[in-house]
């Protein structure tokens, strides 16, 4: 089998160093630590990234992927929008302030970023079925992307998930099963079914295809750096589930200062958690290095991961750029999504009211430096969520269509 | 104590390629040290130099991950699965 991942030459493991060859595999012989891509970039330019497509695919040459990706039957996301959020900014005392909006995917959230990294490297090992343990929104990047790719597709998800999740990751075709548990126990699962027959030949995005997949997150460093005009945000939060999405954003930006595509400028980077599932702001605030797993409960469902495989790297991320990790409850998550969509247009998913909230309590805590240019991520859409605000989402009024009736609101 | 421990393909070398041995031991502590003496080197995969629990390997005595429990000091019944896999997540 010929295998072709662009600029990725190995994989080598995050704990001991060791390298192995390009393969699915996920965890390290010597010492089970996770594996990840390692490169030769060789020289990467401005000019060959903004020539590019509006997509992940702007930054092929940066991931571990063909250089004719493109060209290939995918779900194309990615350069969603970096919005100036002055009102918000406002709101919450902050002198620059955008949102980074990832609702804007193909299926709504930020998973289709690393989906589409992990399709490739299905293709590459000549996998025929796409699976993945998932929260709700991976499932649907997942089954959305397999139907794209023609490939089959089984994904797992806890049963209590959200309606709207449900038939998101239905509707593209494939087999969902719902698990009686937890994540962490769908995760687990997964991770069994791997050693399976059962499972042979199944790429599962975030278990076997896990250094390929996770790299995907990386294109929103990339994509925040291009849009701010080639330059690092001062600070930048990020929510925790398993703590990828964040150590990757790190990595990125940290390629971007290597390979000279921006200037090397320090930035503070901070997680966010929901309380109801908060063992790496725990962590954090007690200052251990290593994070004790919680049973999840916490209407943030996407973020609801009560074992963070990636929680010791956020932990050293956080304390080495002099950011933090915080949490927030239920009610200030709905609040926040509140705030965000009053004051920006922005319709966030659960996730979206965990960051944003976050952001409001470091501002006032003090964490975070209110002149300093920031960066908010929002990785999904409210729609999928709607259950989180409806109970106060309801008509101002219901009347009759006269203008006596409607006059009588005011 | 007789237990089932339940190996990760990763270790499956150690096991002659057994996803499934038995082992034997009050608890998870005794159940590793008898695996290691039945699979020589297998123990230091699991455990680091200081004999804990390696922070990217989960352990599952029944259903319970053992870092909930009382970790190597989980007690292991008769006729329980011990499950040994490597921590992964993003949902």
């Amino acid at each position: 089998m010929s295998l072709d991942f662009g600029p990725a030459t190995a994989l080598s493991c995050r704990e001991c160093g060791a390298r192995y060859p390009l393969g699915p595999n996920f965890a390290c012989v010597e010492c089970f630590g996770p594996l990840e891509a390692a490169y030769d970039f060789g020289d990467v330019k401005r000019s060959d990234i903004e020539s590019g497509p509006a997509s992940i695919w702007r930054y092929r040459s940066l991931l571990p992927v063909p250089a004719d990706v493109a060209s290939k039957p995918n779900m194309n996301p990615g350069w969603t929008p970096l919005v100036k959020a002055g009102n918000l900014g406002r709101a919450l005392g902050l002198k620059s302030l955008y949102v980074k909006d990832d609702s804007g995917n193909p299926t709504h959230s930020f998973k289709d970023r690393v989906v589409a990294i992990a399709v490739e490297a299905a293709r590459n090992f000549g996998f025929h079925t796409l699976s993945c343990s998932s929260t709700g929104n991976l499932a649907g990047a997942v089954t959305a992307a397999a139907a794209r790719a023609g490939l089959d597709a089984c994904v797992f998800i806890p049963a209590g998930l959200e309606q709207a999740k449900i038939a998101m990751a239905r509707v593209f075709g494939g087999r969902l099963i719902g698990i009686e548990g937890t994540y962490d126990e769908v995760n687990r699962f997964c991770s069994e079914l791997i050693g399976d027959p059962m499972g042979d030949k199944w790429g599962f995005v975030n278990v076997n295809l896990r250094p390929y997949y996770a790299e995907g997150s990386k294109t929103l460093a990339y994509e925040i750096a291009e849009q701010l005009g080639w330059r690092l945000p001062e600070q930048i939060v990020i929510p925790i589930a398993s703590g990828s999405q964040l150590t990757k954003i790190d990595k990125g930006f940290k390629e971007l200062i290597r390979l000279g595509l921006v200037d090397d400028a320090p930035y503070k980077v901070f997680g966010a958690q929901a309380l109801g599932c908060s063992p790496v702001s725990a962590a954090y605030k007690a200052g251990h290095d290593v994070v004790q797993p919680v049973k999840p409960d916490t209407i943030a469902k996407s973020l609801a991961i009560g074992n963070p495989a990636d929680g010791p790297y956020v932990l050293d991320i956080a304390r080495r750029t002099g950011g933090a990790v915080e949490d927030v409850t239920d009610a200030e998550i709905v609040a926040a999504i509140k705030l965000l969509a009053s004051t920006e247009g922005i319709f966030a998913e659960t996730a979206g009211g965990v960051t944003v909230g976050v952001l409001k309590k470091l501002v006032e805590t003090g964490q975070l430096d209110p002149e300093a240019e920031t960066v908010v991520l929002n990785t999904g859409d409210g729609l999928k969520t709607l259950d989180a605000v409806a109970a106060d989402a309801q008509p101002t009024a219901v009347i009759r269509p006269s203008l006596d009736a409607f006059r009588a609101t005011v | 104590m007789s237990v089932s421990v339940r190996i990760p393909t990763i270790l499956r070398t150690y096991t002659g390629g057994n996803a499934e041995v038995s082992g034997e031991g009050a608890t998870l502590r005794d159940v590793l040290a008898k695996l290691d003496s039945d699979y020589p080197g297998i123990g230091a995969r699991i455990l680091d130099e200081s004999g804990k629990i390696r922070r990217f390997v989960n352990v599952y005595v029944g259903e319970e991950d053992v870092r909930f429990a009382q970790g190597l000091d989980t007690p292991a019944p008769e006729g329980t699965q011990i499950s040994i896999i490597p921590a992964v997540a993003g949902g």
